[in-house]
């Protein structure tokens, strides 16, 4: 199989390395064939059901009732994963109004998502508003929330009696010396506890949520934030221990910068896609239409739900039998837990490899152009070039080391682990480079390029695996650098 | 008996629903007490609930000015550490 993979470890923790990306094909692999069949028109994690079906997330729940060291609460949480962005808060009947509006102008939205910015369960009484009045007045669309977990044990009664779907927790820990180093304090029976004592108490009502939950045949999506230095050894273990408890998915995402997403707006389904919990977003995957259901223009709006629902109906019924028929077609075997960012079509072994082998390349890249100093970039794309053209297969965070001037302070070291994290890339392009870094990437056996400054990114890359291959460089496997 | 909140507030919504007075409202800039109905939650609760949720070091006063939640308090990092953090980012 010629899949372009990206996995920065062996998957044996059962996705714990899985990226940021919520939802591949392969992520039903090892599932039983009950919670399959429950998720498989899921837009959240069915790569089939994506295309077809739509999710909406309304945020009605402000207030949080936990700190975690990466949040400032001037921007959305990660239980919301959309860093650095601000969502418009709702009421209930807001909410409700919006998500009926949004479900009749769209038949495909399906699911309708409560998250953050805030913890739904620390507002349960704004939460299970909205949730009320969708089931009475909305029976065909799925509900779903996210929370942090600390009152999830007092709330699962509660949410048994909705159409509650499935809940997602937040869980980034399962030993509180970790928790400790990401949640500074919590409020709990009406008092601020910190350090230790408030990780274990944190993490013991997950633990007792998530096990209430299933014990009702609730399903349960675990997301972990993985915080280098802090967590991303420990995620493995607490892959472990949620699977064992009957979690059906766990999902690790990075704090992604958001420049990073801007610079794959367009060109980045998959991105997109990892972004399964945003507020606000409206529409199929890749197609925002937020600005169509601003709460003036849905005051505006005269809703009939009783003809929309048979809308509806008739679409789901209709997308159901394709994807079926698909399925029959496809019928494979369930993959190894991997994540695919790139759909492409296979090749049989038998095939003859095409001249040129596969390079990665690391690209400091803004708005789809090579237009980053390398000494600038916070994150670099990694194309892997070939003779199928340019593939992107992820990204790597750099630390900057220059801030300002060319002189500043400790940028050695700095410099030292970005090259690091740039390990298996065979070039790096950039818009421009320092005399200094250059030497010391050349060193690392990654050649520096910036010739090819606000060019598209995959021009460029192209570009210089062709001249690698007249160069007669693409011939033989590279020694210093390990290829993923 | 009041407390107050002042503009360091991030309008973060986690006090309000707390309040066993219902004294605190959404207002612009920021969230503010109505000193008429704030008890200081005596009473109620052993702790002032708002302080006790309020994630921002310094934005919930006493009425002699002082800041419920000090410097430190609750990110654990101590105020001198914090100025000279901020004084070398200034300095970049
Ligand atoms: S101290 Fe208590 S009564 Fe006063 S505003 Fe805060 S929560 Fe309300
Ligand atoms: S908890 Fe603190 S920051 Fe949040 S709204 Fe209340 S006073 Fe403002």
């Amino acid at each position: 199989m010629d899949l372009p993979v990206i996995a920065p470890e062996a998957p044996q923790a059962g996705g714990c390395s899985a990226g940021s990306c919520g939802s591949s094909a392969d992520q039903m692999g090892g599932m039983s064939d009950e919670i399959r069949a429950r998720v498989q028109d899921h837009p959240c994690y069915s790569e089939d059901a994506h295309h077809y079906f739509a999710r909406m997330h309304v945020a009605v729940a402000p207030a949080c009732n936990i700190q975690c060291h990466y949040c400032n609460r001037k921007y959305d949480c990660a239980n919301e994963s959309r860093p650095g962005v601000v969502s418009e808060l709702l009421t209930p009947d807001q909410a409700v109004k919006k998500t009926l509006a949004v479900a009749a102008t769209i038949p495909q939205m399906t699911v309708l998502g409560i998250a953050g910015p805030g913890d739904p369960l620390a507002n349960p009484e704004r939460t299970f508003e909205t949730f009320r009045q969708l089931a009475a007045k909305a029976p065909d669309i799925k509900l779903c929330v996210s929370t942090n977990g600390l009152s999830l044990p007092d709330n699962v009664e509660e949410l048994a009696k909705h159409n509650i779907d499935h809940v997602t927790i937040t869980i980034n820990c399962v030993d509180p010396d970790v928790g400790a180093k990401i949640y500074p304090w919590i409020f709990w029976q009406n008092k601020r506890i910190h350090g230790r004592e408030a990780a274990e108490i944190l993490i013991a009502q997950q633990q007792k949520g998530l096990e209430m939950l299933v014990a009702k045949g609730i399903l349960v999506k675990v997301n972990s934030v993985l915080i280098p230095g802090v967590n991303d050894e420990h995620l493995k273990e607490v892959s472990k221990i949620v699977k064992a408890k009957g979690a059906f998915l766990h999902n690790v995402m990075p704090l992604i910068a958001e420049n990073l997403q801007d610079a794959c707006e367009g060109d980045m389904n998959m991105m997109r896609h990892c972004r399964q919990c945003r507020a606000d977003a409206v529409g199929l995957l890749g197609e925002d239409r937020g600005d169509e259901f601003t709460m003036d223009k849905i005051e505006a709006m005269d809703i009939d739900y009783e003809a929309a629902m048979t809308v509806r109906a008739e679409l789901r019924a209709k997308v159901t039998a394709e994807l079926e028929a698909k399925r029959q077609k496809a019928h494979a075997p369930p993959a190894p837990q991997v994540v695919q960012f790139m759909p492409r079509p296979h090749k049989s072994a038998q095939e003859s490899a095409p001249a040129g082998r596969r390079v990665l390349m690391a690209v400091a890249a803004k708005g789809g152009l090579v237009a980053v100093h390398f000494g600038h970039a916070k994150e670099f794309l990694v194309y892997e070039a070939s003779a199928d053209g340019a593939k992107f297969v992820g990204h790597r965070k750099a630390e900057q080391y220059c801030a300002g001037d060319e002189t500043c302070g400790d940028g050695e070291s700095v410099l030292d682990r970005t090259i690091k994290a740039l390990e298996g890339c065979e070039v790096v392009l950039c818009s421009k480079i320092g005399f200094e870094p250059w030497g010391n990437l050349e060193a690392a056996g990654i050649a520096p390029n910036g010739e090819h400054a606000m060019e598209p990114i995959e021009e460029a890359v192209m570009a210089v695996w062709n001249e690698m291959l007249a160069a007669g460089k693409l011939d033989a496997k590279p020694s210093a650098a390990k290829c993923a | 008996m009041a407390l107050e909140i002042i503009e360091s507030c991030v309008n973060c919504w986690a006090c309000a629903p707390l309040c066993p007075n219902k004294a605190i409202y959404e207002a612009a800039p920021h969230f503010l007490i109505d000193a008429d109905k704030c008890t200081e939650c005596v009473g109620d609760f052993a702790d002032a609930q708002c302080v006790a949720i309020c994630p921002i070091e310094g934005a919930i006063l006493d009425e002699l000015g002082t800041e419920m939640n000090p410097p430190g308090s609750l990110t654990g990092i101590p105020p001198e550490r914090w100025a000279a953090a901020q004084a070398e980012i200034m300095a970049r």
